[in-house]
């Protein structure tokens, strides 16, 4: 187990360098220079952009520069940004905790809210409560993220006035709250399908007719039999689904005004600010890759069947 | 047994991934738990400036608002565009390339230092010096002695600029390379301001926590979030703080900050956007702001192109007659525009009548004018816009107009981002037309004309050169006065009017808002809130 977690982690390497350079030849292969748009529609100085530039080392050629990244970058130093002149570091340490924040709310939400319609769902198919949960799934999942952003604005902070309309202060977990259930309500309308899904058709499984034959009772025929193999498919979707909320974030952030990751990464890359997009961007990577080894760990856990050696 | 050893790996896992989010979480100081703001205090939305705030490393509108709350210069304009004394007592010349600049008495910094003659020179040579990396050091070329600290290659040959010379305790003389008789007008922008002897150890720390000597003291920049300045009482001069001070707050859509000045957590909002322009006057009443200010927008064709190489400006002046300014700025553009009648916007000084039946639609005309023109080549124009921008809408009303009144094709050619936009004008890539934008750096018409239509000047993207044009420009620059250069340049533009290196199209206007808290709310020519007015009810 302990050999199999560290030949994982070390697979990361190469996915960082690859994930790394990737996006920075990208980045590079953007029209436009970040240094002169500074200077807008007025007079510029090509004197001092030249200048501005040389001291940032951008005049130097593609590989050059990306090593001069990597080098950086393996000495805790993500680069500086070319307007503010802030650490790109400093920057990161910012907005990331906030997105990651809304990110773990907006992943409860789904997780409890989502898991639970999904039981009591599937444990009475093709009820009126399950038509129901189907019907509320379909809407969430058909209706784009944005569209539900504002409406929920408009209805939950105009009309009704029970929450704050945008986030001023991302340690509030009450001004969190709805662009949380924004976000998460996509992975919400899955989560309690699939679990809807496989609770229904286990049901019908041979072990739970036993379980259900010896007598046990029902909450734990339920909540240990059933629940434990049903929830594999789920899991599997939860684990990639957390990454996938991160990036997702950025519509959401922009309705509710969260100074996140993904406010950041839009701002920098209209700006060309190269080093924050890669540094972002590769730990949306890193992330969603350690997301990854958690779900395949959670499977051992799940089913006793599975091992890794 | 095997399902519980593995639990104990993830349950270690997991525990590494929250103790990682924590750190940066917990770090972050318990206050600021409201969305309120300071007694006496008044809030607006202006987002992060791009650059640390200093004065000559700041050009956008956002740095702008913060470093005029905390810096004065020399001089300052009045709401018609004239200009005023501020920090200097006087500024005289009198062969307009000798300057002498005579300071107030009893100025101080923040930190309680005195405004002295030495802090100008000084601070005006470390802007201009190019190692120092200031983005507006070229805003000191006119002043003798700026090569050597600015060469156009190489490394500067010292750190002094000589046309500067301090005479006394308050008061200097610059010598500039060439007469200028503008000069003064340019001292009004803040880049000319002085900085206190502390910015010079420090200079990276300054920018994040300047220390000037304008009517507002620096207190916090939260970054990405907001910054805080408050009045500062020893302040010497005639725009003293009316409130308590200033919050910038940072909004991630306009969208965003219009909510929040319905809901009272904003005072001020610069500008309405599209998606709520239509109904803001209806919302906000007499608390809505609709003025306008000295920018303009037009389309400009590029002389490097085979289309416009060697055109009869008649085809210009007859397609400029087959747009419909009157209904594309109001229905399009909802009113946020009003219609060009000449090249220089009404704020600026020297603005003038032109009278003239360019600007006014009149398809029958503008048919007639470019067939003696000689017709447009190709038939077909483009006008290069960036999508970014908010441009789309009206760039298809003005083809849609032009193509209606004289069967010239026209097509919008968008640039995904404004930095695409902008190499493509460098570099001399555009087809046929560019949208281009000038917001007045000073109110002078002299700004509108020569930084775009001088053959020399680095935003002359259409590359429009023209030797009688540079000469009247060059009889303005020579001219013994202020008055007479004016008029010169106003004569000039008659003869632009001819040439029609532009489109002029329209004017901007700033359309704004404030809350009930708030009185007072002025815009300046620039467009921008004049914040030391502001009073809280």
């Amino acid at each position: 187990m302990g050999r199999y977690v560290a030949r994982r982690l070390l697979q990361m390497i190469p996915v960082f360098l690859g994930s790394t350079l990737l996006i920075f030849s990208m980045m590079y292969a953007l029209p436009g220079d970040p240094v002169r748009a500074l200077y807008g529609e007025q007079a510029i100085d090509q004197a001092q952009i030249a200048e501005i530039k040389r001291s940032l080392g951008l005049d130097k050629p593609f590989l050059l520069q990306y090593w001069d990244y990597l080098t950086g970058l393996f000495q805790g130093d993500f680069g500086t940004q070319i307007a503010s002149q802030q650490p790109v570091a400093d920057v990161i340490a910012d907005a990331f905790p906030i997105t990651a924040r809304l990110t773990i709310f907006a992943f409860l939400f789904t997780v409890v809210v989502g898991i639970t319609l999904g039981v009591v769902a599937g444990l009475r198919p093709d009820t009126l409560v399950d038509k129901s949960l189907l019907a509320l799934t379909l809407l969430l999942i058909s209706v784009p993220s944005f569209v539900l952003g504002y409406a929920f604005q408009y209805f939950f902070a105009f009309q009704l006035g029970w929450v704050d309309p945008n986030v001023n202060d991302p340690e509030n977990y009450g001004q969190l709250l709805l662009p949380a259930i924004v976000l998460g309500s996509l992975s919400l309308a899955y989560v309690a399908r699939l679990t809807r899904t496989s609770i229904a058709e286990n049901l019908r499984a041979d072990y739970v007719r036993t379980a259900v034959a010896k007598g046990l009772p029902r909450r734990r025929i339920v909540g240990v039999h059933l629940m434990r193999n049903s929830l594999i498919p789920v899991v599997t979707f939860l684990g990639s689904d957390l990454g996938a909320l991160m990036g997702g974030a950025v519509v959401t952030e922009g309705i509710f005004n969260v100074r996140g990751v993904g406010y950041t990464v839009y701002e920098a890359l209209s700006r060309r600010e190269g080093s924050t997009v890669v540094g972002v961007v590769t730990l949306i990577v890193i992330i969603y890759l350690v997301c990854s080894l958690l779900v395949d760990l959670l499977y051992a856990v799940l089913d006793p069947r599975i091992r890794y050696a | 047994m095997r399902g519980a050893k593995s639990a104990k790996w993830v349950a270690g896992a997991i525990v590494v991934a929250l103790a990682a989010t924590a750190c940066g979480g917990g770090s972050e100081d318990g206050g600021n738990k409201t969305a309120g703001q300071p007694d006496g205090y008044v809030s607006i939305d202006v987002g992060e400036p791009q650059k640390p705030l200093v004065p000559a490393d700041t050009n956008e509108s956002l740095g702008a608002y913060v470093i005029k709350a905390l810096f004065t210069g020399p001089v300052s304009y009045d709401a018609e565009g004239n200009l005023e004394m501020a920090n200097a007592e006087s500024v005289e010349t009198e062969d307009s390339k000798t300057w002498t600049i005579k300071l107030k008495q009893g100025w101080k910094f923040h930190d309680g230092t005195p405004v002295t003659a030495k802090t100008y020179v000084d601070a005006w040579n470390w802007y201009a010096n190019i190692k120092n990396n200031q983005q507006n050091s070229f805003w000191f070329a006119d002043i003798a002695g700026y090569e050597d600290v600015h060469p156009e290659s190489g490394d500067p040959k010292g750190d002094t600029m000589s046309g500067l010379k301090v005479v006394d305790e308050t008061t200097f003389t610059v010598e500039l390379t060439n007469p200028v008789p503008y000069w003064e007008y340019k001292l009004g922008y803040s880049t000319f301001a002085p900085l206190p002897e502390a910015f010079y150890k420090d200079p990276k720390g300054f920018g994040q926590k300047p220390v000037g000597n304008g009517p507002y003291k620096f207190e916090k920049w939260d970054h990405k979030k907001l910054i805080q300045v408050a009045a500062w009482d020893e302040y010497q001069g005639d725009n003293k703080a009316k409130n308590k001070g200033i919050l910038f707050k940072n909004y991630t859509t306009v969208e965003a900050a219009y909510q929040d000045l319905l809901s009272g957590n904003l005072d001020m909002i610069r500008q309405v956007g599209p998606k709520d322009l239509p109904k803001y006057k209806q919302d906000l009443g007499d608390r809505a702001v609709d003025a306008p200010y000295a920018a303009i927008q037009g389309i400009t064709p590029v002389f490097y192109s085979k289309q416009w190489k060697d055109i009869d400006p008649k085809v210009l002046q007859g397609l400029s007659m087959a747009i419909d300014r009157e209904t594309i700025t109001k229905t399009v553009l909802n009113g946020t525009r009003t219609p060009a009648k000449s090249f220089t916007p009404p704020q600026v000084n020297g603005n003038q009548d032109l009278d003239t039946d360019v600007f006014t639609y009149n398809p029958e005309k503008a048919k007639q004018l470019i067939k003696e023109g000689g017709g447009v080549p190709d038939n077909k124009i483009f006008i290069q816009f960036n999508a970014d921008g908010g441009h789309k809408e009206w760039v298809t009303a003005v083809c849609e107009s032009i193509r209606n009144a004289t069967g010239v094709d026209c097509v919008g050619d968008a640039k995904p981002d404004f930095q695409t936009d902008l190499e493509a004008r460098d570099n001399d890539q555009v087809k046929s037309f560019y949208r281009g934008g000038w917001v007045a750096d000073y109110p002078l018409n002299v700004n509108f004309l020569r930084e775009l239509y001088w053959s020399k000047a680095e935003a002359n993207n259409g590359r429009f050169s023209d030797e009688e044009i540079d000469k009247l420009f060059q009889q303005g620059d020579n001219a013994a006065t202020l008055e007479e250069s004016i008029k010169a340049y106003q004569e000039a533009e008659k003869v632009v009017l001819e040439k029609m290196p532009s489109i002029p199209l329209w004017y901007y206007r700033i359309n704004g808002g404030h809350s009930e808290n708030v009185d007072n709310v002025n815009v300046d020519f620039h467009g921008d809130f004049v914040l030391d007015e502001v009073t809280v009810k």
